[in-house]
């Protein structure tokens, strides 16, 4: 097990780098000039002395090294040394990660300041989505066919064939325009500091965790029936069964432990995409969170940002499908590593 | 005695052989997807669909582009069978030539994907020495944040194509390609998964034996087995691009605003839901049909191909 982590950790190394090779080389290779959006009147040599100062005239190679420190040594580093509250680097020699937008504030600040926006409409999705999922699974494999079963299918069909962005909008028309129930564009100002900034704050993020939810929920519960469905007929469910337990007691202590397995390994890998669906997520209901951020630097060209956030991204992806194969690995003992 | 009453057993049984009509393998699978309702009720919607984008404009000629402010945000009525936008453009006209776009990059994207995913699928399959180093590919193509990537892709490389194949096209080529090449992995896992199984079959060693070339392997017997999971994730395929197109779209980073597709729609009509709700409601119960009615299809086509269901 050990070696297999071993070796599976290194492979996920590699393909971290492999990643921000390409991610780096693709906008390396855009067209866009980080000077074109400065004033008309700034003479030429003074801009080719700003290109300069941000190393934009260096090789490839050295431009993608020296970020590739920035990102793995520096930021980390300053990351440490503001939790401590001491100095590690130099402050005068250190050159930060740095939006060429937002007058060069470090690319690592812009997104501390909207992670906490999605991690909390992304967790609470997540996990309404796994409380809804599991047992409706859950109870469409027990009673197959059953009037539960129809109406899981209907909502699974329904939740990965209605897109987000459609959903979200007809959320908005019902619940904020015809019934005023919740406000359509969240207020990251608010600060919850007692019980009723606390309703509000839930009043804002309901529509968009039920959005994002309501998408994942339905391949979920999909997922949890067919798992569920290939352990029932399993000659172990027959031994228990055969001992006289109850049949709650065999479907949770049983079937369920084991049908999990799977599920789990799903939910790990789900983690990363439904990151990237909050992308939309965050349009519909106006949510400064890391996909604005994302859009908005693609829209100003803002290359550095958008390089570190991509790969934010696909660091996200590489690290879940290696907590999944490792969960499987822990959770299943027939899987053998060697 | 006993020899007539074999015979007499026998006779209908022969009969029923010689008079049954003989069965294509195609056949076998259209009657068998023909007994899935869904499936059924998916093609048909379908149809009616694509038969509305492609033929409709023709029949219903409105113009799409023409500028009627006297008459903006109408609901449905008889001049405008479903209403107007906020700048009385007509919806239904918007909405089929749209779906014309949204449609086509679908189709488009999904061959994209098939090609190249049945190509590295068939290639790591069948050749040894090739499995390990496509594979990791797929699997470093796997782990790129599809959605991030493509907004960048889209937004650094919009102009320059532009200017190589005009506004239209160029934007419709690099959707189309991008949408594509980040979308085989599936399908390549799949077919090489298939072509891995089908190897080491006994009607491939034959073809070996008797000196058939390599690529007369692949192209006679490999490429028609493999041809019902590719089938099935092309099915799929399409139903996912039109998603991903209308979310770019929909984050205004596709389609450019004169070129209605459905996701665009919604993203320019987003801000006049509340006059009008109409607007929005018509393009996203385009999309989500659509994708209802290519799920379901897909879903029956797996039914219908898989040989375990063969009677």
């Amino acid at each position: 097990m050990s070696n297999y982590l071993i070796r599976r950790t290194i492979t996920a190394i590699i393909t971290l780098f492999a990643i921000s090779f390409v991610v780096f080389g693709v906008l390396e290779l855009a067209p866009g000039d980080p000077t074109s959006a400065l004033p008309e009147t700034i003479r030429p040599e003074v801009r080719q002395m700003i290109r300069e100062a941000m190393g934009l005239d260096k090789p490839f190679l050295v431009k993608y090294t020296l970020w590739l420190r920035q990102f793995f040594y520096i930021e980390p580093v300053m990351l440490v040394q503001n939790a401590l509250g001491t100095q590690i680097l130099d402050p005068d020699t250190t050159v930060r990660l740095s939006s060429w937008g937002s007058r060069g504030t470090p690319v690592f600040d812009l997104i501390a300041e909207r992670v906490p926006q999605t991690i909390w409409v992304v967790g609470l999705a997540y996990i309404m989505a796994i409380l809804i999922a599991i047992p409706l699974g859950v109870i469409s494999a027990v009673k197959q066919y059953s009037f539960v079963d129809q109406i899981g299918t209907v909502f699974s069909v329904l939740g990965y064939s209605v897109p987000t962005f459609f959903t979200g909008l007809l959320f908005i028309i019902i619940f904020s325009v015809k019934l005023k129930w919740f406000p359509s564009i969240y207020n990251t100002n608010l600060v919850v500091n007692d019980w009723a900034s606390f309703v509000l704050q839930m009043k804002q993020v309901i529509m968009p965790v039920t959005v994002l939810g309501f998408f994942q929920a339905a391949a979920l519960a999909r997922f949890t029936r067919s798992s569920m469905l290939d352990n029932i007929p399993m000659d172990y469910v027959r031994t228990v069964r055969a001992k006289g337990f109850r049949e709650r007691y065999i479907i949770i202590r049983h079937i369920l432990r084991n049908s999990l397995i799977p599920v789990i390994t799903l939910i790990a890998l789900g983690i990363p995409t439904i990151f990237g669906g909050a992308i939309i997520t965050e349009q519909i209901f106006r949510i400064n969170g890391l996909g604005a951020l994302l859009i908005s630097a693609i829209q100003v060209n803002d290359i550095p940002l958008i390089q570190t956030v991509v790969f934010i991204f696909a660091f996200l992806i590489v690290l879940f499908n290696l907590v999944a194969d490792v969960i499987y690995g822990i959770l299943d003992p027939r899987i053998s590593y060697s | 005695m006993a020899v007539q009453s074999t015979t007499v057993a026998e006779t209908p049984l022969v009969q029923a052989i010689s008079t049954r009509k003989h069965r294509t393998l195609w056949g076998d699978v259209w009657l068998r997807y023909r007994r899935h309702k869904l499936a059924l009720f998916g093609t048909i919607v379908l149809l009616i669909l694509m038969l509305g984008t492609f033929v409709g404009p023709l029949v219903y000629t409105v113009s799409p582009e023409y500028i009627d402010i006297m008459n903006s945000s109408l609901p449905p009525g008889a001049d405008h069978p479903l209403g107007t936008d906020d700048l009385g453009r007509d919806t239904l006209a918007r909405n089929l030539t749209g779906g014309r776009i949204s449609l086509a990059v679908g189709i488009v994207a999904m061959l994209v994907a098939m090609v190249f995913g049945t190509f590295i699928g068939i290639l790591s399959g069948y050749f040894e020495a090739l499995d390990n180093p496509l594979m990791r590919f797929t699997d470093l193509m796997l782990a790129l944040p599809q959605l991030p990537l493509l907004l960048v892709i889209i937004m650094l490389f919009r102009d320059t194509l532009r200017a190589w194949l005009g506004l239209e096209l160029g934007i419709f080529v690099l959707v189309v390609a991008v949408i594509g090449l980040l979308g085989w992995m599936p399908t390549a896992r799949v077919v090489r998964g298939t072509v891995l199984s089908l190897k080491r079959k006994e009607f491939i060693e034959a073809a070996v034996c008797v000196g058939t070339k390599e690529s007369g392997i692949l192209w006679r017997h490999i490429l028609p087995n493999v041809l019902s999971p590719i089938i099935v994730s092309a099915t799929l395929g399409v139903a996912a691009a039109i998603l991903t197109e209308s979310a770019l779209s929909f984050l205004g980073l596709g389609f450019p605003s004169d070129v209605p597709t459905w996701g665009r729609l919604l993203f320019e009509n987003k801000d006049f839901m509340t006059q009008n709700t109409w607007l929005i409601f018509w393009p996203g119960l385009f999309i989500s049909l659509t994708i209802l009615s290519i799920n379901f299809m897909g879903d029956g086509l797996r039914d219908a191909m898989d040989p375990r269901g063969r009677q």
